[in-house]
């Protein structure tokens, strides 16, 4: 694999940016989100901070433990947020190339973010409520039906290097980014679907309700308080920007600096804020419009990711190749 | 609509027509077989339910109410003074929806209804150790030992792959309390049954010995969303006691607040229930509406959910020509706004999607539980006692019937639509020509026991109260019966068969009141 080479602190630096711009920046891009969804709903917003006081706030809370759970229960929050954060180490979005990418290929990420699913659903079940039984037996079916999906739209991004590693994803599409990609156009339209599903967003789910039987994602966390809410919370909004920046690897790299001086990366960095930005709003957009479906319209929606993504698979193969 | 004569359908029950709104009347019964079939008669004479209360000493009682086309009777069963816990007849074999009402009475009195198989407490909770109105008035509860030892029974569905959900009484989000249980298989409910009275606060016995003004102060605040509605059913009892009729500009007023606060609740409604499909926007659309006409209620009445506005003998405040003219301005905005968040509500497929065929209430069962307000017009029953015979204002512009036949929250959502429209051009028919008013009369005093009753078109349905005086305007015994008591079993028929996850926007759909249902 050709890689280009990199000095192991130069490397190492990269990484940890990374990781504390994702960890960090994850409240943001809710923030925003939240603002822009306030002003298309025309209520005044609360500000892009706002996540990070909600945060704080949780963090100086005490944690209160429901009756009868075990330790699965206080371990949960943590595990969940050291998958996710983890992931931020293999998903190239400062450079083309962070050393520790080899580690783990695209199917190893829907692995890690398969295993916070699975820990979030444990941990509601730990409870031992209605509730989070029910949310987790609905997250549980969401994420079975888009988890084909996903995995489809990685496939056809891997077409060009015939390798499901990352960084030889995206320096294949950053050479051909030149051309127009039918194939690419239909795993971005997958993408949001699957997007949309995976994170709980409208129309398959509702991060605004306060309907307990309606909940998927808010019905697994109902039980939890204080710094372990907070953990939980925040690593939702990092699996977000985890999927906008797969998202923005995939279908929009332009401007991911290859080699790593201080221009290169701040020029890259000021283009990813835009581009997050931008999907941002769209999000906010597609949330005000959309009403939230039946539960059991979701599979519907699946299925039309998974057919798109299976257009796009098949359109490499009769127009591209 | 049968338009025969009352006196030939009903032999034996008359009415006389009143200026002030329905005609009503009470009908005292000697015997508990006179009241049973009396019931049964005005049952089958097309009659709706209406409610059915206990009073307690001096004069102990059950009455029960009925609405036909012709007007209000209400049937009064005297009981015997010295038995310690008398019995009367049941109702519930034949009307289904008297079961709650009795179960009440019983756990408020101690009266016992015969036949009544239902034997499991209903708004008391076995929580107290004797009958609270059974009880002089102001002395204190003892509480039941045996309070919460046992779980109350539910009746339970059993089968490979049911279980239970239990609901509430707390919420995730901040409503009034209620329980719900759910019996079902995966995703789709089987059985829901309701355990309400979480909001219990003893209002009959509060009306207890006190004067007509803070009874009319109490009547205000049973459910703060329907004030005007149960201030105007109370008005309406003490000036039918007291052989009163308010002036035409008086009524003409009243009708005007009722019909703002249907408006105000109505657009409340309609942007919940598209925030509970998950559109955000018609909550914070139709929450900018409504809150400007609560600003507009404190500018022109002095409150913003126009407590105590309707006093016995008349309302608080006037409006002045400037004011009128400002509500006609807010009226024709209002009337925009509502056609264009109508079309958007009819034109956005996914929320269409959520509302049609959710939550169906087919118009037989609406008709065989005798609902009306807005649930029941969902459901093709033809009840509107403005439409139907409110007097006057209501005759002179007559506002049209909102009706719709499916049943299901699309039909609750175009309902509501219809009638803040119809709202909007009858309370501007009023603007525009209100009469000449003083606001308020003093209402003249009894010398002898005197009784009333009142009832009204609230926002979800008919409100009615009915006051019994002791000389001088003390209230020997009172009570004020919100629609929600007679909707929330319909509720019980409209979930099942649909998702656990649509519950909450069939709810909100019907939006009863808990503090009205558990007074």
């Amino acid at each position: 694999m050709d890689v280009s080479p990199l000095s192991l602190r130069s490397g190492f630096f990269l990484e940890g940016a990374q990781l504390l711009l994702a960890i960090i920046g994850a409240p943001l891009l809710a923030g925003w989100i939240g603002l822009c969804r306030a002003l298309l709903s025309n209520r005044s917003p609360a500000g892009i901070l706002q996540p990070w006081r909600d945060l704080l706030r949780l963090f100086r809370k005490e944690t209160l433990l429901p009756e009868g759970t075990s330790f699965l229960f206080r371990a949960v929050p943590y595990l969940v947020f050291a998958a996710l954060a983890s992931s931020t180490l293999f998903i190239p979005f400062l450079g083309t190339d962070p050393p520790l990418a080899p580690v783990a290929d695209a199917v190893v990420l829907v692995g890690l973010f398969s295993l916070a699913r699975m820990m979030m659903a444990f941990g509601a079940m730990d409870a031992g409520t209605p509730f989070g039984d029910l949310g987790g037996r609905r997250e549980m079916m969401v994420g079975f039906l888009a988890e084909p999906a996903t995995l489809m739209i990685l496939f056809t991004a891997s077409l060009w290097s015939h390798s499901t590693s990352l960084p030889a994803i995206i320096h294949s599409l950053l050479d051909a980014s030149d051309k127009f990609h039918p194939s690419l156009l239909f795993a971005l339209l997958a993408f949001i679907l699957v997007f949309l599903a995976e994170n709980g967003r409208l129309p398959i789910d509702n991060p605004a309700t306060h309907l307990e039987l309606t909940m998927i994602h808010e019905a697994m966390i109902l039980e939890y308080s204080g710094p372990l809410l907070a953990m939980m919370e925040w690593a939702s909004q990092l699996k977000l920007i985890l999927y906008l920046l797969i998202g923005a690897d995939f279908f929009f790299p332009a401007g991911l600096p290859k080699v790593l001086s201080a221009g290169a990366l701040a020029g890259g960095l000021l283009l990813l804020s835009l581009k997050l930005l931008v999907a941002g709003g769209t999000l906010a957009v597609i949330e005000t419009l959309l009403a939230k479906l039946r539960i059991f319209r979701v599979p519907e929606f699946t299925a039309l990711a998974y057919l798109l993504a299976t257009m796009g698979f098949l359109i490499h193969f009769v127009l591209e190749v | 609509m049968d338009n025969r004569n009352p006196r030939q359908s009903l032999p034996g029950l008359c009415l006389i027509p009143r200026e002030d709104g329905i005609p009503r009347a009470l009908f005292p019964q000697e015997t508990p077989e006179a009241y049973l079939a009396q019931a049964r008669i005005l049952e089958s004479a097309g009659g709706r339910f209406l409610g059915l209360w206990g009073a307690g000493d001096p004069e102990p009682r059950i009455c029960t109410a009925f609405l036909l086309r012709e007007g209000l009777f209400v049937l009064v069963l005297p009981l015997p003074k010295e038995t310690p816990s008398p019995t009367f007849p049941s109702l519930s074999g034949f009307i289904p929806a008297a079961n709650r009402f009795e179960r009440t009475v019983r756990d408020l009195f101690g009266f016992r209804p015969e036949g009544l198989e239902d034997t499991r407490p209903w708004i008391g909770h076995d929580l107290w150790a004797v009958p609270p109105l059974s009880l002089p008035p102001g002395s204190p509860v003892p509480e039941n030992p045996g309070a919460g030892s046992s779980d109350y029974p539910f009746v339970r569905v059993t089968g490979p792959g049911v279980h239970e959900i239990p609901v509430g009484p707390v919420h995730a989000g901040i409503i009034e309390p209620g329980h719900f249980r759910f019996q079902v298989v995966g995703e789709k409910v089987l059985r829901l049954e309701e355990l309400l009275g979480y909001t219990h606060k003893g209002v009959d016995g509060l009306f207890r010995n006190r004067d007509i003004a803070w009874g009319a102060r109490l009547a205000a605040r049973i459910s703060g969303d329907s004030t005007v509605a149960t201030s105007m059913a109370y008005a309406q009892a003490i000036e039918q006691a007291l052989d009163f009729s308010p002036a035409a500009g008086v009524r003409a007023l009243r009708a005007l607040l009722l019909e703002r606060e249907r408006i105000a609740n109505h657009l409340g409604d309609l942007g919940a229930i598209g925030n509970d499909a998950g559109l955000g926007f018609a909550l914070s659309q139709f929450g900018c509406l409504k809150e400007n006409l609560l600003r507009k209620n404190r500018q022109h009445f002095g409150a913003r959910y126009l407590f105590d506005q309707v006093t016995p003998g008349g309302v608080r405040t006037s409006l002045d020509d400037e004011a009128i003219a400002d509500l006609l301005e807010e009226n024709g905005i209002l009337l925009e706004e509502i056609l264009a968040l109508h079309k958007i509500y009819d034109d956005h497929g996914g929320l269409q999607d959520r509302f049609q065929n959710t939550g169906v209430l087919l118009p037989e069962v609406a008709h065989r539980l005798g609902l009306g307000g807005v649930v029941g017009r969902a459901s093709a029953q033809a009840w509107d006692l403005r439409a139907d015979h409110g007097g006057d204002p209501y005759r002179r512009f007559p506002p049209a019937l909102a009706l719709a036949h499916t049943g299901d929250v699309a039909a609750r959502v175009l309902v509501r639509f219809l009638e803040i429209q119809e709202s909007l051009s009858f309370s501007r028919a009023l603007l525009e020509h209100l009469p000449e008013h003083s606001i308020a009369e003093s209402i003249p005093d009894n010398s002898g026991p005197a009784e009333g009753l009142g009832i009204v078109e609230g926002f979800r349905g008919e409100v009615l109260a009915w006051v019994r005086l002791a000389p001088h305007g003390v209230i020997e015994a009172a009570h004020i019966q919100d629609p929600s008591a007679l909707l929330w079993p319909a509720l019980e028929i409209a979930v099942p068969g649909n998702l656990v996850a649509d519950f909450p926007l069939i709810n909100k759909s019907f939006n009863l009141s808990y503090s009205g249902n558990d007074l």
